[in-house]
């Protein structure tokens, strides 16, 4: 591991200064990810700014313009948002993706921004002897030709197919979440499901924020699509293990027509994959399991999988319909 | 090289560390105290579980400056006032053969511990059905939430016994 500079700021501009002045300075929170990263190469910072100082350890129910507004900061442990009561109640998705995440020990460590900026496990991204152009711009992707079982369906790019591993990323975008960032540039309010993306030509690029720019918290409206929401884990054991592929869902049924869904998947893209085309194809529609396939279909038209990914189209068709279903059915 | 102050298992240490140093090997390396294990070093197995500040935490993934002034108990420090210097959660892993190397067990014992306290604050699991109602700890949730901590000998079912029998007890025997 190369050793590197070590700072514990107590207030947000100084941490946003210190990595902005800096491009070889990181941020690091609770270090699950990152601290792996070191003792692998993976990342070589020459500088750590520890985020665990600033004061962006509250959950707070907030009024903004007329809606409620729960406001997590960005220090909050992923242990502690899944047990908050609100969560529980008007958010059940996202709690529900937190703890299906990771183990009990990681989650009390993991914090609310280091989790939605966790990196890919894709194998040969973590193998520093390996090509990977996530890693190492123009090195190539080994994963193209490798080992597949969690590559993308949707979205991926010859420069690379991974996905990424977060499950809250794909529960906030469910729940129409924004993260809030203060940068070099200032503050801004980006909607969730817009922080990622896709690989393109530049895979080195996880997200859209800059340089130095700092999650200070996550923003959930409440709404009835998020109170009636759930998240579903397809993994290859039946715990602490990442996704193969996961749907988190909300449902607003008016009787029993569609009147408002939103469909998320995690597991199959560079990005939590909002499936737009399945919503439209819902919305308005009487609620069945043949509608919820057929936009399932629908969104799944635009999937490329090769011999080792092609079944998580099935699955992930399988576990939008079971969702939904739990969903229509009162469950949560 | 930074200087650093934990509390581990009752004793306060002031010690300069290499930037680089993790709690684990703070704990194992520089204050002798081999409780915690290395199994994988990246967070994959549990072995390196303590409660620190209260909560289990894996000792491997943690850096010792990003930790300083934390409070540590390790699997030896657990029985500290306890009859015989045995927590009763070690002392039930001893009565159900809840291992056989051992060598997870420190870990599983602290995971355990930890895991009990937060069935008593509510904390849901995955495997909860009702998010809003009190968790019914039956063997699905207490395997779910050890699920934390590998055994490669596969003792698994010593452990569920050991781990429902202090849920039983109250979680403290
Ligand atoms: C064995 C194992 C299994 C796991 N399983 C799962 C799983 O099933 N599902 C899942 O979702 N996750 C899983 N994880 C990943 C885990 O959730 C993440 O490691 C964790 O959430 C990262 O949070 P952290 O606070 O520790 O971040 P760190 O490791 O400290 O940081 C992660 C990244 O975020 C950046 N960062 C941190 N905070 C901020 C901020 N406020 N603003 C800007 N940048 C910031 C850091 O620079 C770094 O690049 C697993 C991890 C392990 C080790
Ligand atoms: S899929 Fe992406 S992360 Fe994996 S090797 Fe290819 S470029 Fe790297
Ligand atoms: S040694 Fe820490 S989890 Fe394996
Ligand atoms: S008893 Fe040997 S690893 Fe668990």
């Amino acid at each position: 591991m190369r050793p590197f500079d070590y700072l514990r700021p107590d207030d947000v501009a100084t941490a946003v200064r210190a990595v902005a002045d800096d491009p070889d300075a990181r941020f690091l929170a609770g270090g699950t990810n990152l601290v792996d990263h070191l003792k692998l190469g993976v990342a070589r910072p020459g500088l750590l700014v520890d985020v665990r100082g600033l004061p962006l350890h509250d959950v707070e129910v907030a009024d903004v313009g007329g809606g409620t507004v729960l406001r997590v900061g960005a220090n909050v442990r992923n242990s502690d948002l899944a047990a908050h009561p609100v969560v529980r109640r008007e958010f059940p998705a996202v709690a529900r993706a937190l703890v299906s995440a990771a183990s009990a020990q990681i989650r009390h460590q993991a914090t609310t921004g280091g989790n939605l900026l966790q990196r890919t496990r894709c194998v040969y991204f973590q193998d520093v002897s390996t090509p990977c152009n996530k890693r190492e711009p123009g090195s190539g992707c080994s994963a193209v030709e490798g080992f597949a079982r969690y590559n993308a369906v949707l979205g991926a790019s010859p420069e690379c197919v991974t996905v990424h591993p977060s499950d809250l990323a794909v529960a906030l975008a469910a729940v129409d979440a924004s993260v809030v960032t203060d940068g070099p540039a200032g503050e801004r309010r980006l909607p969730v499901a817009e922080l990622h993306r896709l690989p393109g030509d530049a895979p080195e690029k996880d997200t859209v924020l800059e340089h130095g720019e700092l999650i200070t918290a996550v923003e959930l409206p409440a709404s009835p699509v998020a109170q009636r929401s759930t998240y579903y884990k397809a993994r290859d054991r039946a715990s602490y293990a990442f996704a193969l592929a996961s749907v988190a869902a909300g449902l607003e049924l008016d009787g029993d027509v569609v009147r408002d869904v939103r469909i998320v998947w995690g597991g199959v893209a560079h990005k939590p994959w909002r499936a737009l085309r399945a919503e439209e194809a819902l919305r308005g529609e009487r609620f069945s399991e043949e509608a919820v396939l057929a936009a399932a279909d629908a969104e799944l038209e635009q999937a490329e999988t090769s011999p080792g990914t092609a079944f998580k189209v099935p699955m992930v068709r399988g576990a939008t319909a079971l969702v939904l279903g739990r969903l229509a059915g009162g469950g949560r | 090289m930074p200087t650093v102050s934990f509390r581990v298992d009752g004793v306060d240490h002031t010690l300069d560390v290499d930037v680089r140093t993790t709690v684990l090997d703070l704990l194992r390396e520089r204050l002798g105290n081999t409780a915690p294990k290395k199994g994988c070093d990246h967070g994959q197995c549990g072995s390196c579980t303590v409660l620190l500040d209260g909560r289990r935490h894996l000792t491997c993934l943690a850096l010792a400056v990003s930790y300083d002034g934390a409070e540590v108990v390790t699997a030896a420090g657990l029985g500290e006032g306890h009859a015989d210097g045995l927590h009763p959660v070690a002392d039930a892993f001893l009565r159900n053969d809840a291992f056989q190397c051992g060598y997870c067990t420190p870990g599983q014992v602290c995971s355990a511990v930890g895991m009990l306290d937060e069935l008593r604050e509510g904390h849901p699991s995955h495997v909860t059905e009702d998010l809003d109602a009190e968790v019914d700890p039956d063997d699905d949730e207490l395997r779910e939430r050890m699920s934390g901590n590998l055994c490669r000998c596969g003792a698994y079912v010593g452990i569920l016994a050991a781990v429902r029998e202090c849920v039983a007890s109250g979680g403290e025997a």
